[in-house]
């Protein structure tokens, strides 16, 4: 546990709720985050994590609760949220295709620039020194996501893992205190996991803070220093790795509960063999790739 | 996967063996020349004078070139050593395109001169021989050996006449040029934009619909010829290499054009054409970079060209003021502005579909209120349908615009000096287009065409871009709107209409933008100087106008859908398939 009391948290949720008409996808959901912290997020398909994060980042406003980062209460606005700090990537990659990688990085430097439209079109040395500033630090950030080589391809010709690192990168663009990570792995073969898993620390050692959403288990346990489960919209346990991976409930909870009680030692068993299994046919299927 | 492999055959659609073909060719393309300077028909009733033996005349000169084209690519598919660098991609498919365009110009010539006459009587021998030349050259086009070989996809594509067909037009692979010294690559590129002047002031000076028909059919296969060559890829690499040189060129170019003419009213009808090409190049900003779709752009014009009318010292104008041309441009601008802002702040929170709604209703109710603003059905401020006539000729510095000047030695009347001011009014927009589309702001708006929550995910205010992007388009129109009311010397509400048969109104400059090519700069100067000659040289199918221009916008779209000018992003998105390959590098060449 890296958390440090001193600084206080850095993302407060206080009681999130959101409610679509009659379904409540996440129900008063508390959870901090503090300088330097991995923290994960899981729970099973449907647990309201992506609305959950939509809820921190503005693109949804709670039905209920608050948000407040540094101690600022955040609007809900996206822009805003971004501008205060923090940047965020998507479940299903949300990059802008017809921008080459160092374009989109470029567009992630938005909020820490603030060269006008007239600026532009004086181009006098300020507006220079702005475009030069901004594209050493996304050729930077580039180079940390190993995409140098690639800074002039159109984004939408990138393989699925790069197209990844290149929502990674333009988020880090931003220069957010905190980072939020929705399933950063997924389809990604295990050589390119273990990769994401190095990036994802190097980020915290540079001094932003993570909060990832992931459905690989191994990924989560390996990497963060404190786990939230989801279940149904409600924060069912959190603490860490060693404790959440131990609590039954939460072995329930992904399995659905066909068990009156709580799963005995064989039905555990079970459920590991499978994943197992699972994760082997996974390796096969990384080594054809 | 499954079937045969079938050997990749050496011809194109029409079997022959390739010297055969080649012998052909040559042959055919000498003949069409040689026809040109026969008679074709035995009267001077179709236009041009075809009768004449001994040279050519008329649509003769367009069979001409297309052949003399057709037979420089041929030998350089020899081999010549002076030609080669005509087609450093391979000459099948550039020959190909020549040869069809030869074709096509020398059958539909034949075929005007004897419906305009009633008959193929009235064909001479010299016609015959032209037919029949033109088609033995596409002919032998047809057996040369494709530039690249014909791929079967493993044989689940066997090689049937019509996939031969589609692959002789594909381009072969453009090899990287070799570099030249600075003065010969800024010698080649003036040469292009005087050949570019060229053949844009012979297509504003012909004389008749035909003669106009005969030069689009010829200098658009010949275009698309270039693009097969290769020819067109290196001089867009020379032209993203020298940017400020081009720019300089282009306007060289451009402001010549009064020099050339001998004849006012096709100075007036240039001038028409760079107005609309400006007013494209705005919507541009908006439509292009921004995404939002505004289909009353138009009346952003005519709020400028008001607004410059009435402070224009005319003698019917409600407010009796007389302001330096300056003073007024800046008061059309910012009644533009105004009106943009307006528009669009309600607007531009809503999705994309309200803004088109709200635009087109706007675009109707500026034309409505100028009409009404008459004194009798509300406040005597436009004059009503009757406009504010009799705006005075503009005055700089002592240069009276309405007068003749000299200008090395030639006379510049009166449509030439406010063409050249309009030249002036197009540079400002294209450098404002160029300098805000690399820069952060650009990117912001694109990124935002792109995916509007990814963007403001990234912390760009969505609403405020886009409103200014619609202030910025809705100020270049009212920028053009001022000069457009001095030209025509009267701002009348029927010009801002959503649509009609004349140019320009929303949805010709739409149309214009994306004919032309979205976000790039050349494309809507293009797609707006075909939208405006086309109309206006071929008045004598003015009934099926409409029909005709619905009819090629659909077929474009089906076979372009980037538009005549790729951007270089479209081009990859549209034609992943064709397009060199996914992972060739995207230079800053476009626009
Ligand atoms: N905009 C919306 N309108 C209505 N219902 C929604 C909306 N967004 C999400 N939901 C619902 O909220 C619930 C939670 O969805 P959410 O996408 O947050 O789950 P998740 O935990 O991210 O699941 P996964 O692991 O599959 O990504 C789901 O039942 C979903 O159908
Ligand atoms: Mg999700």
């Amino acid at each position: 546990m890296t958390t440090t009391a001193t600084a206080g948290p850095l993302l407060t949720a206080t009681g999130v709720t959101m409610r679509f008409g009659g379904l409540t996808a996440v129900r008063t959901v508390d959870l901090t985050v503090g300088p330097h912290e991995i923290v994960g997020l899981i729970g099973p398909n449907g647990a309201g994590k992506t609305t959950f994060f939509n809820c921190l980042t503005g693109l949804y406003t709670p039905t209920e609760g608050t948000v407040t980062y540094q101690g600022t209460t955040l609007p809900p606005k996206p822009h805003l949220v971004t501008q205060a700090g923090i940047a965020r990537t998507f479940q299903n990659i949300r990059l802008f295709p017809n921008m080459t990688v160092l374009e989109n990085v470029l567009v992630g430097r938005h909020t820490r620039t603030k060269e006008g439209l007239f600026s532009a079109l004086l181009r006098g040395p300020a507006f220079r020194r702005a475009e030069r500033a901004s594209e050493e630090r996304a050729m930077e950030l580039l180079a940390f996501t190993d995409l140098t080589p690639k800074r002039d391809h159109l984004a939408r010709n990138l393989p699925y893992g790069e197209q990844r690192k290149l929502e990674i990168a333009r988020a880090l663009a931003s220069d957010p205190g905190l980072l939020l990570l929705d399933e950063p792995t997924a389809g990604m073969n295990p050589q390119e996991t273990r990769t994401t898993e190095t990036l994802v620390r190097a980020i915290r050692d540079r001094g932003t803070a993570v909060l990832v959403i992931e459905h690989d288990m191994r990924f989560i346990f390996n990497l963060c220093d404190r786990v939230a489960v989801l279940v149904q919209g409600e924060k069912l346990v959190e603490g860490t790795p060693e404790t959440v991976q131990a609590d039954e409930r939460v072995i329930a909870a992904y399995l659905g509960t066909p068990f009156e009680g709580a799963p005995g030692q064989e039905e555990i068993a079970e459920v590991e063999a499978a994943e197992t299994a699972a994760e082997n046919h996974h390796d096969a299927e990384g080594d054809h790739r | 996967m499954t079937g045969t492999h079938h050997p990749t055959p050496p011809h194109g659609p029409l079997p022959l063996p390739t010297t055969g073909a080649r012998i052909l060719l040559l042959t055919g393309a000498t003949l069409t020349i040689a026809s040109t300077f026969l008679a074709w028909t035995w009267t001077t009733r179709f236009p041009g004078n075809l009768t004449v033996t001994g040279y050519p005349g008329g649509l003769q000169t367009i069979t001409l070139a297309g052949a003399a084209l057709t037979l420089l690519h041929a030998l350089a598919g020899h081999g010549i050593r002076g030609l080669r660098w005509l087609t450093p991609a391979g000459p099948t498919a550039p020959t190909l395109l020549t040869a069809l365009g030869t074709f096509a110009a020398t059958w539909y010539t034949l075929a005007a001169i004897a419906l305009d006459l009633g008959g193929l009587a009235n064909l001479e021998p010299g016609g015959y021989i032209a037919a029949a030349a033109s088609l033995l050259t596409l002919a032998a086009a047809l057996a040369l050996p494709p530039d690249r070989p014909y791929d079967d996809h493993n044989g689940t594509r066997p090689p049937t006449p019509w996939r031969l067909l589609r692959h002789s037009f594909t381009a072969g692979h453009t090899p990287p040029a070799k570099p030249l010294p600075t003065w010969a690559e800024t010698l080649i590129i003036a040469a292009a934009f005087a050949l570019g002047l060229f053949l844009f002031s012979y297509g504003i000076d012909t004389e008749y619909g035909e003669l106009f028909v005969g030069y689009l059919i010829l200098t658009g296969l010949t275009l698309a010829a270039l693009g097969r060559s290769g020819l067109t890829t290196r001089l867009s690499n020379l032209t993203a290499k020298h940017r400020n040189t081009t720019l300089t060129a282009a306007f060289v170019a451009a402001a010549c054009f009064p020099l050339t003419q001998t004849n006012d009213a096709y100075t007036n009808l240039a001038t028409s054409i760079l107005i609309f090409a400006t007013v494209a190049l705005g919507l541009n900003v908006v439509v292009g970079l921004a995404g939002l779709l505004d289909l009353g752009y138009v009346a952003f014009l005519g709020v400028g060209a008001y607004a410059a009318a009435l402070v224009s010292g005319s003698p019917e104008s409600a407010i009796g003021v007389h302001f330096p041309f300056w003073a007024a441009i800046l008061t059309g601008i910012a009644a533009s502005l105004v009106f943009g802002v307006l528009i669009g702040a309600p607007t531009l929170r809503l999705r994309g579909d309200y803004l088109a709604i709200v635009t087109l209703g706007f675009g109707e109710i500026f034309r409505i209120t100028m009409l009404n603003l008459n004194g009798k059905t509300g406040p005597d401020i436009t004059n009503g349908a009757m406009g504010i006539p009799n705006i005075p000729e503009l005055n700089i510095l002592g240069f009276d615009f309405g007068k003749t000047h000299d200008i090395l030695g030639t006379p510049i009347g009166r449509f030439g000096n406010y063409y050249l001011l309009m030249l002036l009014a197009t540079i400002v927009v294209v450098l404002v287009f160029r300098r805000a589309t690399e820069s952060r702001i650009g990117r912001a708006w694109i990124a935002i065409r792109e995916d509007e929550t990814a963007a403001t995910a990234m912390g760009i205010n969505a609403f405020r871009l886009k409103l200014l992007a619609f202030a910025l388009g809705a100020a270049l129109a009212g920028l053009a709107g001022t000069i457009q009311a001095h030209v025509i010397t009267t701002a009348t509400p029927d010009q801002y209409q959503f649509a009609g048969t004349v140019p320009p109104n929303s949805a010709f400059l739409l149309a214009a933008v994306i004919l032309g090519g979205m976000g790039t700069i050349t494309g809507p100067i293009v797609g707006a100087a075909l939208l405006y000659l086309i109309p206006s040289k071929m008045d004598f199918m003015q009934d099926y106008q409409l029909l005709l221009f619905g009819l090629a916008l659909i077929l474009l779209m089906r076979f372009r859908p980037e538009g005549l000018v790729a951007d270089r992003r479209k081009q990859l998105e549209f034609h992943e398939d064709t397009a060199p390959t996914g992972n060739v590098p995207l230079t800053k060449a476009e626009a």
